[in-house]
């Protein structure tokens, strides 16, 4: 019988055209391909582009909420929103833990983010001006993520589907007290409701555009979808979130911005589905490239965190090390 | 039996099948990894109960203890803000 570390294991592969039809035979049958199972160098790098891109989704996340926790209106507020960025810190933990799985470090992957080499979800390059914009990041940002999360649960890598499952489970939660959140606000005063409506629109299209350019320009789908690394296109993740989430607007009374947005009767094979206007895709594609409003106070704060925890890393290390010490030495 | 070097325990993990955690299934005693890894394929996945083991040290596994269970678990009760049903969104939004 031959054993293997779960770290550091030779992941080296012939990918000869047998190896290849063997491994997307597997992925046809929709067998989940663990850790220590042969993969394609190509899947593997993949996955743990997008896992990583999750997972620092999931930290830089914090930032834009976090920046409200201390003036949040009430009690109740305050104890929701800190659970939730609470949430957020574990989702990146559970990201970056299936993304070691792949072979690469903890490490390689904060610097990655630090030095502005990984992405992260354009998304959380918006400011945070105002309370609403709380409601709207709850509801429109974690709904948007609930749409794509919802399909990674089947994904075809195991830890990544099994991290999902976890990550699911708590999103509810989120998108709920956004919404809440929006609601109380549309049932407002005037200022109340104008605030309300004054973020969802600044927080709409940048929510349309987190599933990514259209099927058109992507780079990434077709393989990642032969794979089944994700089970819908973006445009598909897309349509579905605009349809589930313009009947919750007009039922607090806001609306879209977007004069373009019409009830087709003929989308989605006869179910009917909303038409919408262009996304302004050079809007993204500057985010995407550092250009957004918060892109360089985003890297800094986690700069930042990273510097000023250093002291406690060392400090944690250097306890463990003389306890060990100490112990050895009894 | 005085001098003999004890054999130690390890602690076996079984995947049932892909896209499912290692999960504990149960202990045994063996020289290194490599024969503790045999003897759990051979005690553990006798009916095919598995396709992949960890065996892991038992002395390297930490476990919270009992006596601090309320203190570490307790807190967790009352917040029931961490759960979707805290919030109260219109009937007509259905499942959010
Ligand atoms: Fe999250
Ligand atoms: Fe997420
Ligand atoms: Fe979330």
């Amino acid at each position: 019988m031959y054993s293997q570390g779960l770290i550091g294991a030779n992941t080296e592969t012939q990918e000869t055209p047998e190896f290849l039809a063997a491994f997307q035979a597997r992925i046809d049958a929709e067998e989940k391909i663990e850790p220590n199972d042969p993969m394609p160098a190509a899947y593997r790098k993949t996955l743990i582009r997008m896992i990583s891109q999750h997972a620092h989704s999931e930290i830089v996340g914090m930032l834009p909420e976090g920046n409200w926790i201390t003036r949040a209106p009430t009690l109740r507020r305050k104890v929701a929103l800190l659970a939730k960025v609470q949430d957020e810190g574990g989702h990146g933990l559970y990201l970056y833990s299936a993304a070691e799985t792949l072979g690469v470090s903890r490490e390689q992957l904060t610097q990655e983010l630090l030095t502005g080499k990984a992405k992260y979800s354009s998304i959380f390059n918006y400011p945070t001006p105002t309370w609403a914009d709380i409601g709207a990041i709850g509801w429109l940002v974690d709904g948007a993520a609930i749409m794509n999360q919802v399909p990674l649960c089947r994904c075809s890598y195991g830890p990544y589907a099994r991290a999902m499952i976890r990550v699911c489970k708590e999103e509810s939660f989120h998108q709920r007290q956004g919404y809440e959140l929006m609601t109380s606000l549309a049932e407002g005063t005037e200022e109340q409701k104008a605030m309300a409506q004054d973020a969802l629109n600044r927080w709409w299209w940048p929510s349309l555009m987190m599933f990514g350019p259209s099927d058109s320009d992507s780079q990434h789908s077709d393989q990642s979808m032969a794979w089944k690394i994700k089970r819908f296109t973006n445009d598909e993740l897309r349509q579905k979130f605009v349809d589930a989430t313009v009947p919750q607007a007009e039922l607090i009374g806001l609306s879209m911005p977007d004069e373009k947005l019409t009830w087709n009767e003929s989308k989605n094979n006869g179910q009917g589905g909303y038409d919408f206007g262009e996304i302004d895709w050079d809007e993204f594609w500057q985010v995407v490239k550092g250009h957004g409003m918060m892109n360089k106070d985003r890297i800094n704060a986690k700069r930042k965190a990273w510097d000023d925890g250093a002291w406690v890393r060392q400090a944690a290390l250097a306890h463990a090390e003389k306890q060990n010490q100490r112990k050895a030495a009894a | 039996m005085s001098d003999e070097k004890m054999i130690p325990l390890w602690e076996v993990f079984i995947r049932p099948r892909n896209g499912l955690n290692h999960k504990h299934v149960g202990s045994l005693h063996a020289a290194d990894g490599e024969l503790a890894l045999q003897a759990a394929r051979d005690v553990y996945t006798r009916r095919e109960e598995g396709n992949s083991i960890w065996v892991v040290r038992a002395e390297d596994i930490l476990a919270s203890d009992p006596d601090k269970s309320a203190e570490n678990f307790d807190p967790a009760a009352d917040k029931i803000y961490r759960h979707p049903s805290f919030y109260d969104i219109p009937d007509e939004v259905g499942h959010m």
